[in-house]
């Protein structure tokens, strides 16, 4: 089997090159090519005989070897005659011809097949696509009804909106009249009662008019004797002095409270400005002398130092009870400077700290560094520990990996393998089959060749009888001219016997075997029994022919 | 670490010990009114101060019983014409005034000369108000309709009429000093109000308010400043000065029911003003602009803040104790209820009343409201949550404590000389919270005796307690004499 394949091979691809050649030179040809091409049916023998035997008979043979001849010559192939003897076909030609049609044939069919696997595909893509057509449409359908949905909702709740807008109006309304109402009814009621009031007052000064100028003697104070006054003093007549007198002690009232106020304001003021003083002290303590002061006094000059020494001197007499402007904006003045120093000097300070604050750190974790150190080692170890698995972990991962690449590489070399080997077997099975079909076929060919040789022989042997007979039974030439056409008949008959049984020895056994199996033995066995059909009559053509024929059976077998 | 509740230091042991009568806290000062007649109204009044025995007067009925405060025997017994409605001390102790506003009569009675007399008679124009000026030689009468105030002296005979005083809660305001006295008037449907001198009842200022319907005036504490607010159904307050100037107005809003009551501060620092929205304002007296506001929600949820619960709690009995038959004191006690207070975890919820909405008056807002002397507290009474009684830290300006009473507080007065606060709940209990904690103290007395009423001593020594027909004095002894 093996050599076969070895063999096979590469001629099959040797013919499937020449294939391309024609294929490549075929694409120019007409498209009328390739309808006759598809429009060959896959042949199955019965229908195949039907076919050429509508197509071809014996009284139009000429014509439609002629016609193939023209229709081949059109599509690109070699002419079927040979070229120096005119009329004559040239098997070998025809063979090939044959044999390039079946393999384009081939070729095609199995580019329709594709073509169908296309169509199929691509039917079941379109009824995908049609059933995702179907299902969006569906989904549009719905969103378009929930669209609707809630459309009517916006719509609905919109008139909702509507109506409590309305409603809000009308209470707004409603608010702003009885709004109106209050207020009316207010100013009514105000109205009112200052009428009644007015009139209430009017009873009253009758009242007042009718009980106190009755002289009503009920009114009086009975009193044993008149007390003291409780602070000893006589009562005093009424006058314009008394008057004045109230006057200045109301103003007195006053006046003493606003000083007591005044006292208060300064004695906190006093405090406030202590505090200011001391927090200046301190600040002016606090700051580094050689840095900021320096400046201050070269930018203020005399401005800064000058009200300092106001203050020192101040101070020393009791400043506070002097809440004059100038010294209070000056106090107010220095200390806000003071203070802004301060403030940049702690924000520098801040900054120095945070600055210093890792080295300081460093210094200060002594006692911590022990365990830092302990700390590190134990996560040195870790990470070590942690390291190695690594490592063995990627070491095991690509042990794991390399076998596996080879055997991935030699698994899809060995699927490619098995493909081919596959399509292979597949193509050597097709090709037994044919070659069974082939051998069946030529068996039954070799039989009618042994039965038309008997017949020839039979037939031979009546002939030489019937010409014996005719011979001796012939004196006279009376019928002479008849006997010259059927010798000339025979003989060409015989030739071309001759030349077709050459031809079919000499063909070569990979061709016949690469060669579409069903189409050549039914042609062959056409020819041979149109020959024989043809020469039925004649003499056969020998006996050698059957004998070739086992020969070349034999050739392939081996 | 606070130790609560704990009663106040000033609070001795003898309140609580009853192991006999005479030790008693209580003492019974009046006799009940029933012997006499249902329909009496019982009138008491503490002497103020600058009188060495600073004694209770109470009137039953026609009499009028002056009792030594201290061991509350009976000094003087004065006989009047009718049942006496209101008696009041002068402010040199010297005359109590007995007014029956039925009879339009006032008479005045002297300690010092038992069988010294007066008697003032208003005739047919009425009396509907009688009191003492500052100086405790005047009687100012407010007649029927208030017509008008007069004046009756007692060293001379001249009598003084002043016109168109108005009909108002608070119309009459004497500054403290006493030298000056601001008459609410409305004359032509307009406020006005009159400032006089008080030695000569001289006019000293008139001056027209920009209220629609004043309400109520009060000076200041140090006599310089009147504040005049107008009436509920507008918050506003206006301050004035002693000359008449118009210091500053304020309002807090519009359209809705305004100021309850107000209270001055005794350093007239501060002016709190209650209103109808459960809040209380506080105003300064540089700017006379508001410094904060205490609101009286109903939950008080600041951790600061301590809440005391009263509860109840029945009486413990000592077997030994028991005797027959058993006194007085110790039968009241058993019958009572005894109660104390507990200290409840914030949040607490208030118990609250939902104030009627289509009522006159409605009982909600700050209608309460008392600074301690010291300055350092401000005692508060929400009415729409009325079993409590909140005390503000005016130092911090936070709430500070809470009492949560199980009855409604009638009244409340700080101890004149020291950050002490007497409630009364209309039981027979009072109730005294100090910084130091707070306590509950029954009343050592058989039946009922419902406090509606309580008036401190001018030392802070003794409280009067006052139900609708007795009366008592309870006595708080100094920590030193313990």
């Amino acid at each position: 089997m093996g050599d076969w394949k070895t063999i096979t091979v590469p001629v099959l691809s040797s013919d499937s090159k020449n294939i391309f050649h024609y294929t490549s030179e075929k694409k120019i040809s007409p498209p009328s090519m390739n309808s006759q091409v598809l429009r060959l049916p896959l042949p199955s023998s019965k229908n195949m005989h039907s076919f050429f035997s509508a197509f071809c008979t014996e009284e139009n043979i000429e014509q439609s070897i002629s016609y193939l001849n023209r229709e081949l010559t059109t599509l690109g192939f070699p002419s079927i005659y040979a070229e120096s003897k005119g009329q004559e076909l040239n098997l070998i030609s025809i063979i090939n011809c044959m044999n390039e049609l079946l393999v384009l044939q081939h070729k095609n069919l199995r580019a329709q097949e594709e073509v169908e696997m296309q169509h199929l595909k691509l039917g079941s893509d379109m009824d995908h696509l049609q059933n995702c057509y179907a299902k969006l449409k569906e989904q549009l359908e719905l969103s378009k009804r929930e669209i609707v949905g809630l459309q009517e909702r916006d719509r609905q709740l919109q008139s909702k909106n509507r109506n409590l807008h309305q409603l809000l109006k009308t209470e707004k309304d409603e608010v702003q009249k009885l709004q109106n109402i209050i207020s009316s009814r207010a100013t009514q009621y105000n109205h009112d009662m200052k009428r009644k009031e007015r009139e209430y007052n009017k009873l009253k000064e009758r009242l007042h008019q009718l009980v106190m100028n009755k002289k009503d003697k009920k009114i009086a104070m009975e009193v044993l004797n008149y007390v003291g006054r409780a602070d000893g003093k006589r009562g005093a007549w009424r006058t314009d002095k008394t008057e004045a007198r109230n006057e200045e002690e109301m103003y007195k009232v006053l006046l003493s409270d606003y000083e007591q106020r005044q006292k208060q304001l300064l004695v906190e003021n006093a405090e406030l400005k202590k505090v200011l003083q001391q927090m200046k002290k301190e600040i002016i303590l606090l700051l580094p002398p050689q840095k900021q002061k320096p400046k201050e006094r070269s930018e203020d000059g005399l401005v800064l130092s000058d009200p300092e020494e106001d203050i020192g001197e101040l101070n020393k007499e009791n400043m506070w009870e002097l809440s004059c402007e100038t010294v209070r904006e000056q106090l107010t003045n220095s200390i806000r400077k003071q203070w802004r120093m301060l403030k940049n000097h702690v924000e520098k300070l801040d900054n120095q700290v945070s600055r210093v604050h890792s080295g300081t750190l460093n210094e200060k974790d002594v006692i911590s560094r022990e365990d830092h150190e302990l700390e590190t080692e134990k996560l040195e170890l870790e990470i070590q520990q942690c390291k190695e698995m690594i490592k063995t972990q990627q070491q095991l991962l690509q042990q794991l990996m390399s076998p596996c690449d080879d055997d991935t590489t030699l698994l899809l070399q060995d699927c490619y393998l098995l493909e081919e080997r596959e399509r292979l077997q597949e193509e050597w099975r097709l090709f037994r089959e044919q070659k069974k079909n082939f051998e069946k076929e030529r068996r039954s060919f070799t039989e009618a060749a042994i039965r038309l040789g008997l017949e020839r022989k039979a037939f031979e042997e009546d002939r030489g009888a019937w010409l014996k007979q005719q011979f001796l039974s012939m004196s006279t030439d009376y019928k002479h001219s008849e006997n010259v056409t059927t010798p000339s008949a025979f003989l060409g008959s015989c030739d071309q016997d001759n030349r077709l049984v050459k031809s079919t020895s000499q063909r070569k056994p990979p061709c016949m075997l690469s060669g579409p199996v069903s189409a050549e033995p039914c042609q062959t066995s056409q020819y041979i029994t149109r020959n024989s059909s043809s020469a039925a009559s004649k003499k056969p053509a020998g006996d050698s022919k059957p004998n070739q024929w086992v020969e070349s059976d034999k050739e392939e077998t081996e | 670490m606070r130790k609560v509740p704990r009663p106040p230091s000033l609070l001795g042991g003898r309140s609580q010990g009853r192991d006999t009568e005479d030790s008693s806290a209580f003492v019974l000062g009046a006799q009940r009114t029933g012997e006499f007649s249902d329909t009496d109204v019982p009138v008491t009044a503490l002497g103020p101060p600058g009188w060495l025995l600073c004694s209770p007067a109470s009137c039953v009925q026609y009499r009028l019983v002056v009792r030594d405060a201290r061991t509350l025997q009976i000094l003087q017994l004065y006989t009047c014409l009718d049942q006496i409605q209101y008696i009041e001390w002068s402010s040199d102790s010297l005359f109590i005034l007995c007014a029956m506003y039925k009879r339009g009569v006032v008479q005045v009675w002297s300690l010092e000369q038992p069988d010294w007399h007066c008697k003032i008679d208003e005739g047919s124009a009425g009396l509907v108000a009688s009191c003492w000026s500052p100086d405790g030689r005047h009687i100012l009468n407010t007649t029927e309709f208030h017509l008008r105030i007069t004046v009756w002296s007692l060293c001379t005979k001249s009598v003084s009429y002043i016109k168109y005083p108005k009909a108002c809660q608070q119309g009459i305001a004497f500054t403290k000093d006493g030298r000056y006295m601001a008459v609410a008037e409305r004359r032509d449907c307009k406020d006005f109000v009159s400032i006089f001198v008080c030695s000569d009842w001289q006019l000293l200022r008139h001056f027209d308010t920009e209220t629609q319907d004043l309400f109520g005036i009060e000076w200041a504490p140090n006599g310089c400043v009147l504040a005049a607010w107008d009436t509920c159904l507008e918050y506003k307050i206006l301050l004035y000065s002693l000359d008449g100037r118009l210091l500053s107005t304020y309002r807090a809003y519009e359209w809705s029911l305004g100021i309850k009551a107000i209270a001055w501060s005794p350093s007239s620092q501060f002016l709190a003003i209650g209103s109808y929205d459960e809040k209380v304002r506080i105003l300064n007296h540089v700017t006379w602009k508001k410094i904060t506001e205490f609101e009286h929600p109903a939950t008080v949820a600041s951790s600061k803040t301590i809440v005391y619960k009263e509860v109840e709690k029945s009486p413990s009995v000592e077997t030994e104790r028991l005797s027959f038959p058993p006194t007085r004191a110790l039968a009241s006690s058993l019958f009572s209820t005894q109660s104390k207070y507990d200290v409840s975890q914030v949040p607490v919820s208030l118990q609250h009343i939902k104030p009627v909405a289509d009522r006159a008056n409605p009982k909600m807002g700050i209608g309460m409201l008392a600074f301690s002397p010291d300055n350092c507290f401000l005692a508060t009474k929400n009415d729409n949550i009325p079993n409590a009684v909140w005390i503000w830290d005016v130092q911090k300006l936070k709430l500070f404590v809470v009492l949560e009473q199980l009855c409604a507080v009638q009244s409340f007065q700080w101890d004149p000389r020291q950050p002490r606060l007497a409630v009364c709940t209309g039981n027979s209990k009072v109730y005294l919270w100090s910084p130091a904690g707070c306590v509950s103290v029954q009343v050592p007395m058989e039946g009922d005796f419902q406090i509606v009423s309580l008036s401190w001593h001018c030392s802070g020594d003794s409280v009067a307690l006052l139900s609708k027909d007795n009366f008592c004095v309870c006595y708080l002894e100094r920590e030193e004499v313990k």
